[in-house]
C-alpha cells in the first residue's frame, strides 16, 4: 500500500469515528435533553426527569467520555495506520 | 481580623503568586510568546483551557442564570461543554498539526488568501474585544464589593497585574499564571457548594445533592423547589415549554454557544501550546475535566441558592407571611449597598413580599393577599459572591470568593487579550505591513500590541459601552457563523476555495451581525432595533442570541455553492490539507518556524 493509500484508510476510519462520537454527541444533548425530554418523562430521577438530568448533568459526563474514548481511539488508529508521531 | 483585611491577605497573595509566576516564565523568543515554546503538558494545558475558558461570566453570572432560568438555562450547560467535543474532534488536533501561531494565519494559508486572513482577523478582533470588555466589568464589581476600592482602582490594579504577567511572558507566562488561577477559582467555587449541599441535603458532593433529599421536609430537592416557587407565582424550575418555537429555540441556542465555543480564536490557540497532536487530542479532554468540575456544580449551586432564597425571605413556607424588612438577615443588608439588591415596599406593610407579578394568574391570589407588586429585585450575578453569606460561612470563604472571581476574569482577560495582540502583530505586522520583520522585531511588536491591547481594554472597562452585558451574543454568533465553519471546512474539504471560503465567511458574518442589530438596536443603541428580541417578535421567530448556528449554515451552504461554479483549489493546498490530517512530523512543521 503506498503512502497515500495509507493516508487515505487513516482518514476514513478517522471520519468514522468522528460520526459516530458526534450522533451520540447529539443524542445525549439535542435529543435526551431538549428534544426528546417529553417522551423521557415517565423515567423519574431525583424528584424530576431523566430529560432534566441529561440537560443539567448527564450530557456533560457522556462529553467527557466521548473525548476520552475518541483521543484513545485515535491513538491505536495513528500506530496502526503508521502515521504516530515518533 | 476583619472581613477587609481578610479579602485583602487572599486578593494580596494570589496576585503576588502571579507576580511571581510571570518574573519566573519570561518569554525569550516569538516561539514563546506566541505559544509558549509548545512544550506544555497536556494535563497542565487542560487546566490552563479551563481558567482561559472559565470567565467572570461562567463563575459570576452563570449559576444565577440558571438559578432564575431553572431547565431553560441548560442550554449554557450543555453549550459551553459540548463546544469542547467538537474542539477535540474536529479542529484542535489538526490545528496543532498545521502548527503556526494564529487562527486566522491557518485560514490565511488554507484559503490561499490575504482577504479570507483579514477577514478572520477583523472576526477575531470583534468576538474577543466585546469578551474582553466583560472580563475588565466583572473584575471591577469584584473589586468594589470586596476590597472597597473604587471601580477605577481596582480595575487599574488589575491591568497593572496582567499588564506584568502578559507582557513579559506572552502565552508561556499566560498559561502558568492560568493553572494558579484555575486552582484558585475551582477551590472558591467549590467550597461554598459543598457547605450549602450539606445544610440543604446533607450530601457533600453538590450534584449529588441535586438530585437528592430536602433533610427539612424528605421531599427531593427539586420536587421542593418546583413546589415553592410555583406557590410564588414563578413557573416550575423543572419545567419545559414543549411547543415548536421555543424547543427550536433552545435547540438553536445550545448549538450557536457549542460551535461558537469550538470557534472562538482564544480557546483554540490553546491547543497550539502542547508538543504532539496527541497531546491536543488528550488535553482537550483534560480541559474539559476542569471545567466540569465546575459545571456539574453550577446548576446545584443556582438550585439550592433559589431555594435559600425563598427559604429567607418565607421561612414559615411560601404560602405563609414574609419576613419582615427590619428583621432582615446581614448579608441582605450587604447586598443592598451595592444596588444589586433592592427592596421597595410597594403595599407601606414592612414585610418583604417576593413574588412574580408578571404572571397574570396568580394576579388574583396576589391581590387577596393584599401585595401590590413584587418587592424585591435580586441580580443574577450575586448569587454565587453572596453564597457564602447566606449559608452563614467563615470570613476566609469570603475572601476566597473575592479571589475566585478575580481569578476567573483575569484568566480570561489575559487570553483574550493575547489572542487579539498575536493577531495585530503576527497576522497584521507581520503577515501585511512588514514580512520582512526580524524575531527580535516581532517580538517587540507582539509586546507592544499586547500592551496596546490591555490600554484599549482597561479603558473600555472604566467606560463600558452601554451594551456590555449584550455583546457576548455577539462574540459566540461572530465565532459561530465566521470562524468555525471556515476552520472546519478547511480540515474536512479539499474542494472549498478562496472565494468560496471568503464568501461563506461574509454570508456567515453579516446575516448573524445585522439580524442581531435588527433585534438588539443597531451597534446596540437602543430603539433602533426593528424587531421585538422575543420568541414571539422576532424575524424567524428565532431569538438573536441564537442565530449564529443559522449563520454558520448559511457560511456552509454558500461556501460549498461558490466553490463548486470556482476553480478547484491548486494540487499545494490539497497536500496541506492531507498533511494537517496526519499526526506525522508535527515536530518539523513547528521546527521550520
Amino acid at each position: 500500500m503506498s503512502d497515500k493509500d495509507k493516508a487515505m484508510a487513516y482518514w476514513k476510519a478517522n471520519v468514522r469515528l468522528i460520526l459516530i462520537s458526534l450522533v451520540i454527541w447529539a443524542i445525549v444533548s439535542f435529543g435526551f435533553g431538549i428534544v426528546l425530554r417529553p417522551l423521557l418523562s415517565g423515567i423519574a430521577i431525583g424528584g424530576t426527569d431523566l430529560g432534566f438530568w441529561f440537560a443539567q448533568q448527564g450530557s456533560i459526563l457522556v462529553f467527557l467520555g466521548l473525548i476520552f474514548f475518541y483521543a484513545f481511539r485515535m491513538n491505536s488508529l495513528d500506530r496502526k495506520h503508521g502515521v504516530d508521531e515518533e | 481580623m476583619d472581613q477587609f483585611t481578610l479579602n485583602l491577605i487572599f486578593v494580596g497573595a494570589s496576585f503576588a503568586l502571579y507576580i511571581g509566576i510571570a518574573i519566573w516564565a519570561r518569554a525569550g523568543s516569538t516561539s514563546e510568546f506566541y505559544a509558549a515554546g509548545r512544550g506544555v503538558h497536556p494535563v497542565t494545558n487542560g487546566m490552563a483551557t479551563a481558567a482561559d475558558w472559565m470567565s467572570a461570566a461562567s463563575f459570576i453570572s452563570m449559576a444565577g442564570l440558571i438559578a432564575f432560568g431553572g431547565y431553560t438555562a441548560s442550554s449554557f450547560l450543555m453549550g459551553w461543554t459540548g463546544g469542547y467535543v467538537l474542539l477535540a474532534l474536529l479542529l484542535a488536533p489538526y490545528l496543532r498539526k498545521f502548527g503556526k501561531f494564529t487562527v486566522p494565519e491557518f485560514i490565511g494559508d488554507r484559503f490561499y488568501s490575504q482577504t479570507a486572513r483579514l477577514v478572520a482577523v477583523a472576526c477575531l478582533i470583534i468576538a474577543s474585544v466585546t469578551y474582553v470588555i466583560g472580563q475588565m466589568t466583572g473584575a471591577g464589581v469584584a473589586f468594589s464589593r470586596f476590597l472597597e476600592v473604587s471601580n477605577t482602582t481596582g480595575l487599574l490594579i488589575g491591568a497593572a497585574v496582567v499588564f506584568m504577567y502578559a507582557v513579559l511572558g506572552g502565552m508561556k507566562g499566560i498559561t502558568y499564571t492560568q493553572v494558579a488561577q484555575y486552582v484558585v477559582l475551582i477551590t472558591a467555587y467549590t467550597i461554598p457548594a459543598v457547605f450549602i449541599s450539606l445544610q440543604l441535603t446533607g450530601v457533600a458532593l453538590p450534584p449529588l445533592g441535586l438530585f437528592s433529599e430536602y433533610t427539612t421536609t424528605g421531599e427531593p430537592l427539586l420536587a421542593r423547589l418546583d413546589m415553592v416557587i410555583q406557590d410564588l407565582g414563578f413557573a416550575a424550575y423543572t419545567l419545559q415549554d414543549t411547543s415548536f418555537l421555543p424547543m427550536l429555540n433552545m435547540f438553536l441556542f445550545t448549538m450557536s454557544l457549542m460551535i461558537g465555543t469550538a470557534g472562538l480564536p482564544h480557546v483554540i490557540i490553546r491547543f497550539f501550546t502542547v508538543p504532539r497532536v496527541a497531546d491536543a487530542r488528550w488535553s482537550a479532554g483534560w480541559a474539559l475535566v476542569f471545567i466540569a468540575l465546575l459545571y456539574l456544580t453550577a446548576p446545584a449551586v443556582g438550585a439550592m441558592a433559589r431555594l435559600n432564597l425563598v427559604d429567607t425571605i418565607y421561612p414559615n413556607g411560601a404560602t405563609e407571611q414574609p419576613i419582615a424588612y427590619d428583621e432582615r438577615p446581614d448579608w441582605i443588608k450587604n447586598w443592598e449597598i451595592t444596588g444589586l439588591l433592592r427592596f421597595e415596599d410597594k403595599n407601606g406593610d414592612g414585610l418583604i413580599q417576593w413574588y412574580n407579578d408578571r404572571n397574570a394568574n396568580f394576579a388574583e391570589t396576589a391581590t387577596e393577599r393584599g401585595w401590590q407588586g413584587s418587592e424585591l429585585t435580586v441580580n443574577n450575578d450575586i448569587l454565587v459572591l453572596a453564597n457564602p453569606e447566606i449559608a452563614g460561612l467563615p470570613g476566609w470563604v469570603i475572601a476566597l470568593i473575592a479571589a475566585g472571581g478575580l481569578a476567573a476574569a483575569l484568566s480570561t482577560a489575559a487570553g483574550l487579550l493575547l489572542a487579539i495582540s498575536s493577531a495585530v502583530s503576527h497576522d497584521l505586522i507581520k503577515g501585511a505591513i512588514n514580512p520582512k520583520i526580524s524575531e527580535r522585531g516581532e517580538l517587540l511588536a507582539a509586546r507592544i500590541s499586547m500592551a496596546v491591547a490591555i490600554a484599549v481594554a482597561t479603558w473600555l472597562g472604566l467606560n463600558p459601552p452601554g451594551f456590555a452585558a449584550q455583546t457576548v451574543a455577539l462574540a459566540f454568533g461572530i465565532a459561530a457563523a465566521s470562524l468555525f465553519p471556515a476552520l472546519m471546512m478547511g480540515i474536512f474539504s479539499t474542494r472549498i476555495n478562496n472565494v468560496g471560503a471568503v464568501a461563506g465567511m461574509l454570508t456567515g458574518l453579516i446575516f448573524t451581525v445585522v439580524y442581531i442589530f435588527l433585534h438588539k438596536g443597531w451597534f446596540f443603541i437602543p430603539g433602533t432595533n426593528s424587531f421585538e428580541d422575543t420568541i414571539a417578535g422576532s424575524l424567524f421567530g428565532i431569538q438573536s442570541t441564537a442565530i449564529g448556528a443559522v449563520g454558520a449554515i448559511l457560511n456552509f451552504a454558500v461556501a460549498y455553492g461558490v466553490s463548486k461554479m470556482t476553480a478547484d483549489t491548486p494540487q499545494e493546498i490539497k497536500d496541506l490539507v492531507e498533511s494537517v490530517r496526519v499526526p506525522r512530523g508535527a515536530g518539523s512543521a513547528a521546527a521550520d518556524h
